[in-house]
This record gives structure tokens, sequence and C-alpha cells, in this order.
């Protein structure tokens, strides 16, 4: 590792309408070094990176590259001169091959593509930095691990000699993250600078050799990474102490509310995505499932909810059977869904948060009669609704759209709990919140867990799953292959078991 | 078997206009872009080339006049869904109303025009004296031939080459496209442009070899009849030049059937003929869809969807 | 241009550029509308101009006719019935980001059923109120079965409803082409007998026995159907479950199904509703206005609703106001050559209102990027 910076960010600031999304921030990582870049969800790591990948100008400061200033007016200004980016959601058109994405933008390919000498070009450099895939597959058919290899690749072959990466880890197993920091070393002995984008902070440990903390859009310090421990680099990135405990009653389960058997479903591309999975979560407790990305987690989540068609298998809820009933028959049968998706799925933007607080419970009385609905008491009911949970808004007329995410996931919550439901499905309901809203959300799950509510709680946390859930179900290939007591289970079973490794019960 | 070759032929000369405004739907769409404004600039566009040929003298300078008509049209929908996003279909409907309107206005005088000049029409040597083929094929106006070129051209260009590969991506996955240094505005301009072009050519083969003459209304929906092949051809030019030439043929049906015993006796049957073609898109329509569904060959995922980049996403 | 598009073009100097709005002022929405009237009918008169006609000449001449005294108000209400009934149904298709175009068509086979009742179903004896009611109950169901198929196509088969809805328009003219020159032809002639005068809906000038001051008045009760129809939907949108179920399908989909909101069911109704509007303006057209089934009764209703719909943003009640402006333009249009010009206008208005609704987002900035 030299001590040249590779690239030098001076003093950079970066508004969007409403936000300034990074405040006079200075960053530089040197040649050769992986230099992590930490921050919580909306602390400005993102907006600092794309900045120096040219996708964002910014309105204040300066760039520097091997020293030089350069003003990039597009990524793929940054691209010329050796910045690449892997974005953590993948910027690869799914229905092209690996050939023809990672060729996507060249210029000096020639205007009829010769398709199998570049198959061969890629083929080569993943072969040298040990990224095995094949040239000929279409993005879609490919595994998310492999698409990660397609998007690097995408950048060596550019001749990329600064790599940002993403949140790179969050769609790996355990042991798939192994063999990717192995690769990430490899290429940093190889004079490449990497910097890695993450709010994973054991993962931060185990890999980089600095570590640039931001919050609120604002630079917080860089240390070289040694003698540091986890509640030092937390403190810094929330700006107070941070509790890794939450307080839980012991577990007293009640009757099974839920009980799905040989569950069968199909994903989005018509693939088999829920494998015969069967799962019981019974009344008075938190089952966390575990999981790498696209496992069938949202699927499952779906299938609950009753808005993906149920192939096999039978799902019931309080004994009923439901396997085929219609969304609306599920929430007369007590199931609330915290959906995955806020804005596309658990909200109507342009509608109110009145509106949007009634969306489940519209049709019954109090809030309507037989066909006339009783604006009135929708109102009141929204108004309790708002202190009770404390959701920022101006009024209850406000579209919801304006809402930060923190307080459209009360707004879901809100609504999901105040149906009194038998049944409870979270879907990452922590996502992109920051750490108040987080312990919030945590706290009224642990809540409806005292009053008897099976909760079924999806998250790609394994901190959150141990921290809240009774046990601990692992989702690999759309079955479940492991389901241990919260309390007896270590990472280290979970993490194999989510790699589909067998394990030893 | 003389009605067969009669028919066939006939077919592929009508189709023609139908081929050249699909494919460059196609291509607008593959970009991102859906432009329901095709009936209005194939309507401007047949309008254009007749007056213009009729004035200079020139069918040729007519076509290019077309062209040119139907690029600025569509540059005006680029403007509108593009810059400003707004939304795709009521600029689309827009164009369409705008382009029906106007045709029918400069065109008033030009109804009465006796004759403006024409595209050439010529045998292919040699060819055009196979049996069956020939008569089919090979005897036509000089736009026919083009478009027998254009179909397998559109669709070389746009999976073998390095710009058809950058546009499919725009339509697939602007965000990705955008990051690699293809810009997306300039990508999705050109091709909306191109587009109108296309249909603008479609218009002026209509007036200036097909039809041929200035009618208002003279397209008739085969401008809507486009937009739906689109559909049927799942985005591809080779199937769209398939939809085209069959769809040209069932349009001619029922002139061909006129003089066919049971129609001299019962005119009024002649409606229903007239409503196949309108029928066969529907029935072509519901094929399409149903094979996307069955086979992920959808529509460009971005279709219909304006592009932001600098602005706070998720 | 935003500032994406010239990024590349001319990045060095400083510049005007355009930023999005966060929120947009109260009196920009109420006024947009009318500034963006404005400015399209200043494009119109120069496409006028480049036509060779004198746009001031036009637009007086124009807005005389329609509104310059009471025939003029009668003309422009009886163009106006069709396009607040096409419209309020065109709008509710909107409204869930259904596209029907085919309202036209809805029309046309409205227009068929009501004229069968009258002229096949039921006797000329038929009291008047049974027969308007059996023949606007027949309209409705007509275009409810036509702006049903494409609705279940959708619903079912995903198939696009824009195409759809287009072609059945063709269809249902040559249906009723093939009637009106074929078995309920008039000698031949391209339209159907008369209509016995039960079938008539009353017209303000029947009643200028009584009151003197209506004579001429030739517009009829429609009208009032149109106007209590536009009430009725907006209260249902409001008011009802029924109506929060639409809004919340129209603004998101995925979020409605979510809420346990039908969508295959809701996607059939509304098209079967929305081509039910279509089909009673038709019905009015032939039992107030022309008293038979004939080629051409409608100038396009069916496509000028489509912009009325869009221009009154969906709202029912707007759409009253703005079926006047069009109906008016329409009256003007008649009078004048050559015939496209009121249809090239729409086609302008529309243009400059959905371009322009997005331009007024922005707020110009000066300075250095």
């Amino acid at each position: 590792m030299s001590t040249n910076p590779a690239f030098e960010m001076r003093n950079i600031s970066k508004r969007f309408p409403g936000v300034l999304a990074n405040d006079n921030v200075s960053f530089a990582a040197a040649k050769g070094e992986i230099h992590a870049l930490l921050g919580e969800n909306g602390a400005g790591k993102s907006t600092l990176m794309s900045v120096l990948c040219g996708l964002y100008r910014p309105d204040g400061g300066e760039l520097l590259i091997d020293g030089a200033p350069v003003d990039f007016r597009s990524p793929r200004d940054a691209i010329r001169a050796g910045v690449g980016m892997v974005y953590q959601h993948f910027m690869l058109a799914p229905s092209q091959t690996v050939t023809e994405n990672v060729m996507l933008g060249l210029r000096d390919t020639p205007f009829v593509l010769n398709t199998p000498q570049l198959a061969a070009e890629v083929e080569k450099i993943g072969a040298q930095f040990h990224l095995p895939v094949d040239p000929h597959a279409m993005i879609w058919q490919l595994s998310v691990g492999e698409q990660q290899r397609v998007e690097i690749i995408k950048m060596l072959y550019r001749g990329a000699n600064i790599l940002i990466l993403d949140e790179p880890t969050a769609v790996l197993t355990p042991p798939e993250i192994e063999g990717f920091f192995r690769t990430l070393r490899e290429m940093a002995a190889a004079g490449k600078t990497i910097v890695f984008i993450s709010h994973k902070l054991d993962e931060v440990l185990s890999i980089a050799d600095r570590i640039t903390i931001l919050r609120g859009g604002k630079w917080v310090d860089t240390v070289a990474n040694a003698n540091l421990t986890k509640a030092t680099l937390a403190s810094m990135m929330v700006g107070r102490e941070v509790l890794f405990r939450l307080d839980k009653t012991p577990h007293q389960p009640g009757a099974a509310q839920l009980a799905l058997s040989q569950v069968q479903a199909l994903d989005d591309k018509r693939l088999p995505a829920l494998r015969k999975l069967s799962l019981t979560v019974h009344a008075g407790e938190i089952v966390g499932v575990a999981g790498v990305a696209g496992n069938g987690q949202r699927e499952l989540a779906e299938v609950i909810a009753g808005i993906r068609p149920v192939t096999g298998g039978a799902i019931a809820v309080t004994g009923q059977d439901v396997t085929h009933a219609p969304p609306l028959a599920r929430i007369q049968a007590g199931v609330a869904y915290v959906p995955e998706d806020r804005s596309a799925t658990g909200s109507a933007p342009d509608l109110s948060v009145a509106e949007n607080l009634a969306l489940r419970a519209f049709r019954k009385a109090p809030l309507a009669g037989r066909f006339v609905l009783k604006r009135q008491l929708m109102q009141q009911q929204a108004q309790k609704l708002i202190a009770q949970f404390g959701i920022a808004t101006p009024s209850p007329q406000t579209p919801s759209r304006k809402l930060s995410g923190g307080n459209l996931q009360k707004l879901i919550l809100a609504r999901e709990i105040s149906s009194q439901p038998q049944v409870l499905v979270a879907a990452y309901p922590t996502r992109g919140l920051d750490i108040g809203a987080t312990e919030y959300v945590r706290k009224v799950l642990l809540e409806e867990r005292e009053k008897g509510v099976a909760i079924l709680l999806l998250s790609e946390d394994l901190e959150e799953i141990f921290a809240l859930a009774d046990r601990i179900a692992v989702i690999f290939e759309g079955q479940i292959v492991g389901d241990l007591p919260a309390n007896t289970a270590d990472l280290e079973t979970v993490g194999l078991l989510m790699a589909g490794e067998q394990v030893e019960a | 078997m003389a009605f067969l070759i009669n028919l066939l032929s006939a077919g592929i000369r009508s189709g023609t206009a139908i081929l050249f405004a699909t494919v460059g739907e196609i291509l607008a769409e593959r970009a991102g872009v859906l432009n329901l404004g095709v009936e209005g600039m194939m309507l401007m566009g047949a309008v254009t080339a007749y007056g213009v040929a009729y004035s200079t003298g020139s069918a040729w300078v007519g076509l290019l006049a077309a062209a040119a008509m139907g690029g600025l049209l569509a540059l005006l929908h680029a403007f509108v869904t593009i810059t400003l996003r707004a939304d795709q279909v009521v600029s689309g409907l827009a164009l369409t109303f705008l382009g029906s309107g106007l045709s029918a206005v400069v065109g008033a005088p030009l109804v009465e025009v006796a004759q403006a000049p024409r595209l050439p029409a010529f045998n292919i040597p040699l060819l055009a004296d196979l049996p069956v083929l020939g008569p089919i094929l090979f005897q036509h106006n000089v736009m026919v031939y083009i478009g027998f070129l254009l179909a397998p051209l559109a669709w070389f260009y746009v999976f073998r080459t390095r710009p058809g590969m950058e546009l499919r991506a725009v339509g697939e996955y602007p965000a990705a496209a955008d990051v690699m240094g293809v810009s997306v505005y300039r990508t999705r301009y050109l091709y909306v442009v191109v587009g109108g072009v296309f249909a603008g050519i479609a218009g002026a083969a209509l007036s200036l070899a097909i039809t041929p003459l200035w009618v208002e209304g003279l397209t008739a929906g085969q401008g809507w009849i486009a937009v739906g092949l689109v559909i049927f051809a799942g985005w591809n030019p080779l199937r769209a030049a398939l939809g085209s030439y069959l769809f040209g043929a069932i349009r001619r049906l029922p002139l061909d059937l006129q003089n066919v015993g049971f129609f001299l006796r019962n005119p009024t049957y002649g409606y229903f003929m007239n409503m196949l073609p309108y029928l066969f898109t529907i029935a072509v329509l519901v094929i399409g869809s149903r094979e996307a569904m069955r086979r992920r060959v959808g529509a460009p995922a971005a279709l219909g969807q304006p592009y932001v980049r600098e602005e706070r996403g998720k | 241009m935003t500032s994406q598009t010239t990024r590349s073009a001319n990045p060095t100097v400083s510049r005007v550029r355009l930023e999005r709005r966060l929120e947009q002022p109260r009196w920009l929405q109420i006024m947009s509308p009318i500034i963006l009237l404005g400015v399209a009918l200043l494009f119109g008169a120069v496409l006028l101009r480049m036509v060779g006609a004198n746009p001031w000449a036009v637009y007086s001449r124009m807005a005389g006719l329609a509104f310059g005294d009471a025939y003029g108000w009668s003309d422009t209400t009886l163009k106006a019935t069709p396009l607040i009934l096409a419209g309020l149904g065109v709008s509710l298709a909107f409204r869930m980001r259904l596209w029907n175009i085919g309202a036209e068509g809805q029309l046309f086979i409205g227009a068929w059923f009501a004229t069968g009742v009258a002229l096949h179903l039921l006797p000329e004896t038929t009291p008047q109120p049974l027969m308007l009611l059996v023949m606007a109950v027949a309209g409705f169901v007509g275009g409810a079965l036509w702006g049903g198929i494409p609705g279940v196509l959708k619903a079912r088969l995903n198939v696009n409803e824009i195409i759809t809805s287009l072609m059945l328009n063709y269809v249902a003219i040559f249906w009723n082409n093939y009637f009106i020159y074929g078995p309920w032809s008039q000698r031949g002639f391209g339209l159907s007998p008369q209509f016995p005068r039960t079938a008539w809906l009353p017209r303000f000038t029947d009643y200028a026995e009584q009151f003197p001051f209506l004579r001429g008045i030739t517009a009829h009760f429609g009208i009032f159907l149109a106007l209590i129809l536009a009430i009725v939907l907006w209260w249902v949108l409001r008011q009802t479950k029924w109506g929060f179920e639409i809004r919340v399908l129209g603004d998101n989909p995925q979020a409605a199904n979510y809420a346990g909101i039908n969508i295959v069911r809701n996607t059939v109704l509304i098209m079967m509703l929305s081509g039910g509007l279509a089909g009673l303006a038709g019905m009015s057209e032939v039992a107030g206005v022309v008293h038979r089934l004939q080629e051409r009764f409608s100038p396009g209703y069916g496509f000028t609703a489509i912009i009325v719909a869009w221009l009154a943003k969906l709202n029912p009640l707007a759409i009253v106001l703005v079926s006047y402006l069009f109906a008016g333009l329409l009256v003007g249009g008649d009078a004048i050559q050559p015939a496209g010009i009121a249809q090239m206008l729409q086609g302008v208005i529309l243009f400059v209102m959905v371009g322009g609704e997005m331009l007024l987002q922005y707020r110009v900035r000066f300075g250095q990027v």
C-alpha cells in the first residue's frame, strides 16, 4: 500500500431539493488500499460516491485523481479516468447477455459486434481475478452473486483502478462473503484502490485498511483499522451509545396461528421460488426468517398476504384454510402485512395520510356504512393513530408521498396493528430507517408479541433477527432448511444454513 | 390461383406502409418511448408528400419532405415526454389529434388536385419473370423493394450492432446504460425522431405510391394498426414484416372479394369484410400478449417511463 | 430544456436552468389551465396564420357563433351533452389508468341499441317515459358491452386496451353501416327511418307554446341527464366505499391489491361503466338530435371526450365546464372552412396542456452550473 492518494475529494457539497446530502466532505484513499465508507442509511455515502463516479456533479468542492484535478460530467468521464462503481442495485439489463452488458457503452468496439471474440475477453478477465461467469448467459438466468461478478468484470474490463462497491455483501452468504473478500484483497494487492461502502460493522472491521465515517451528510472521522471496537465505530456512526441487546420476556408460545405446509409458488419470472416450504408461527412468538436475499423471502411474505398465487400445499390462519383465498379474505382472517416496499405496495402516494391509514379497514364499521364512507370518523381515527404512533405529518390530509421513510413506515405499522391482527408478517420493517425509527419499530414488534400476535419477521440483518426472534427459520432456495431456538442458535450455524450447507442438529 | 397471386401481391403492396410505420415504432419503443402519434405523423407525412410532390414536380422531394415532417412531429413528442416527462400516452394521443386535424386543414385544397407525381414502379429484371413469385414479389413500386430490405436491416441493426445494443439497453434499463456512458436522453430523442421519420415515409408511401392520392383521413387507422403490430411482433422487425404483409393482404380482401358472386348479390355484407383488419389486429394482440406472458419476451422494461437522473430516487 | 439535455452541449458557460418545484403554489394550480389555454390559442393562431387564415377573425367568429346569443348557447348545449356523457365515461377509465379510447365506438353501439328499441323492440304506442327509459338502458348496456370487451381482454389476458378499444371503433362504425345500408335502411340510403315521436327526447322548443322565449331552442333534455350524472359520479367517487377503491386503484394498483381490492373485477366493471356512459351519449344523440340512426351522426364526440376528460383532470364537475368550452369550439368550427380547424385546435390545446402542465412544475434559475 503506497501513500500516494489514488483519489482525493476536497470539501464536497451536494444539495438536492430540500436536502443537503453532502456537507463539506473530504475523503481520500491510497493506491492498493481497501477503504471502508461507513455510515447509516441517509448519511450521504451513496451521494458522495455518486459524485466520485461522475453520476452527480457536486455543488461545491473539488476532485483529484492521481493528484490532478478532474471535472467529471458523466460516468463515462469517470470510467475513462479509471473510476468504476458497482451499485447495490446492479446496473445490468436482464434480457441481455453477460458479454453485452460488459460491452455496453464502449466506443472502441466495432459497429458490428464480434460476439465470440468479446465473450473470450470477458472470460479471460474473469479467470484472472477468480470471477467465473458464463459470458453467453442472460443476466436474468444468473444468481445475484454471479451478477455481482459481472458488474466487477465490467469495471475491470474498462481498466478501473478505483473500484467503489456499494453494500456489496448484502446479497451474499457468509461463505460467499469470505471468497469475495479474498478477491478484494487480491485486487488491492494488484494495486487497485477499493472503496467499500457499508453499514455492517463486523465486515468493515474484517476487510478495511482504513475507515471513514459519515453522519448526517458530514464527515466525522477517518481512522486506521487498528484496535477498533464495534462499539466505538457504532457510536461514531450514530453519534451516541447504541445498545445491541433488547429486553424481552421469556418465550411462551400459544396456539399455531399461521401454518404453511408444503407451500409452492413461482417468482415473477415464473420459476419455482418456494419449494414445498413448511413453517408454523404460534401466538406470542416472533419467528425470524434468515436468508440471503432472493431465496424466496419476498414470495413467502406474498403468499401469506394472498397477493401471490400458491401453486401447491396449504396455508392456514388461525386454523382456517386460506390457501387460495384472495387478499381480502386474509385481511378478514386477521393477517396484517408490513410489506417490503413501503411506497410501491404499502401505500397510495397521492391519497392522504388519513385515507392510507384506512386502506385496510375502510370497508367495515365504524369507518363505513353499507355503501358510504364516514369521512368524519376516518379523520378522527387518523388523528388518534397519528398521535399514538408519533407519525410526523403536517395534517391527516397531507398526501402520504410527502412523509419520510420512517414516518411512512410508522403509518403502515399503525394501520396494520390497529386492525388487531392475529398474524403479523413484517418484511424488512427497519430497512432504510434511521436508528431512532428502527428502535421504535422493534419496540412495537415486541409489544405485539406480548399481546399474543404471531409474528413472522423477515430481515436481512442477522443482528436484528437474533435480537428480536424467539425462533430462527433459515430459508434457502425456497425451503426452510433449519428452525432453531434463538437463544441457543449461533451465528456460524445460521450462516452455514443460509449458504445451503448441511448442518448436524 | 390467379386470385391468390393477386391478393398476395396487393397485400405486400398495401402492407408496405404499415411496415415502415411499425419498424419506426419498434425503434422508438425499444428506446423506451411509446408514441401513439403514429396515425397523426402518417397523415401529415402523406399530405406533405403529396403537396410537395405536386408543387415541386418531384415525388422524391415529396418523400424527403414527408420524412422531415414525421421527424419534426416526433421531435415535439420527444420534447414533451423526454424533457418535460409528460405522460407518453396522452402526448401521443395529442399528436394524433394534431396530425389528423392539421392534415385535413392543409390538405383541403389538395383533394381536388388531379395528379401528383408518383414514386416509380418497376419490375426487377429476371426475378420478375419467375412464375408465381415474380408477380407476387418483384413487380412493384420502389417503396415495396425498400420495404423488403428494411426489415432485415433493422433486425440486424437492433440485435447485432453496437448502437443497437445500446438502444436495447436504454429501453430495458436506462440507469444501467446511463452509468456506462450511453446518454439516455440523446438515444431516446434519436429513436423517437427516427420512428417519426419512418412514419412520415409510411405516409408518403401511401399518398405517392400505394393509394396514390390524398383524401382526408387517408390512413384509415393504419397508424394505429402499426402500434398494435409492434406488440404482435414482440418488438422484432422481422416479425413486423410478417405481420404487416399479412395485414396488407387482409385489408385487400374486401376489395378483391367485391366481384365474387355472393358479395355482388349482397353488397352490404361487405361491411363485415371491412371489419376484418381491425378484428385481426385484436386477434393478433391477444396472440402477442399470450406469447409475451409465456416466453419472457415482453415489452422493453422501461417502456413508457420517463428517465430521471439527478433527483433523489428511492 | 432541462439541465440534463443541455449538459453535454454547452457545459461551461453560465445559463438558465430549470429546477423542479417541490411545491406548486396554490395560485398556480388554479391559474395554470387558464394560462395554458391562452398559450394554446396563441399556438393555434400561429398555425392558422401559417395555413393562410386570419386567426383573430377565426377566433372571434367562432366565439360569436358559440356563445353570442341564445341560439348559440342552444347549439353549444346540444354538443356539450354528448361530450359530458362520454367525457364522464372516459374519465372514469382514465382514473384507473385504463386508456379507453374507444368511446366513439361505444357511442355508436349505444345508439344502435337505442335505435333497435325505438324502431323494432317497442311499439310506437309505448308511453314516452317508458320508451325513453328503455332506450337509455339499452344504450347504456350496448356501450357497456362494447367497452367490456377491451376490459375483459385487459383484465384476463393483459391485452393492451388502447389498441383494442380503438380498433373496436372501426368495427362499430362498420356494424352501424351494415344496418343503415342493409336491414334497417330507409330505401338503401345510409339512414334508418325516423323514430316515432314517443322516442324523441323532449326539446326546449317543444314547450314554446307555454314559454314563447324557448322557441327555436333545440337543445334537449339530455343535458339534464348529463348534469345529474356528473354530480352523481362526483359524489360516488368522493363519498362511497367503491369510489374509494377506485381512487386507490388509480393511484397505486399494487397497494390496492394489497388492500384487498379486486383489480380484475374492477377493471372490467370500470370499462363497462365507461362504455355505458359513452353509450348513453349515443342514445341521447339519436333520441335528442337526429331522431334516427345515420352515418356520421357524431363528429368525433368520443375522441373529443378524451381531451375533455384529460383537461378537466378527470374531475366530473370540471368535465361539464370543459365540455361547454369544446362544444363551443365545435359549433364555431362547423361554420368555418376548412373543416379540420376545430380538430387541429383540439390537438394543439391538448399538447400545450400536457406539456405545459409539466413545465409549470419547474422554476427558472439563472447562474453557473
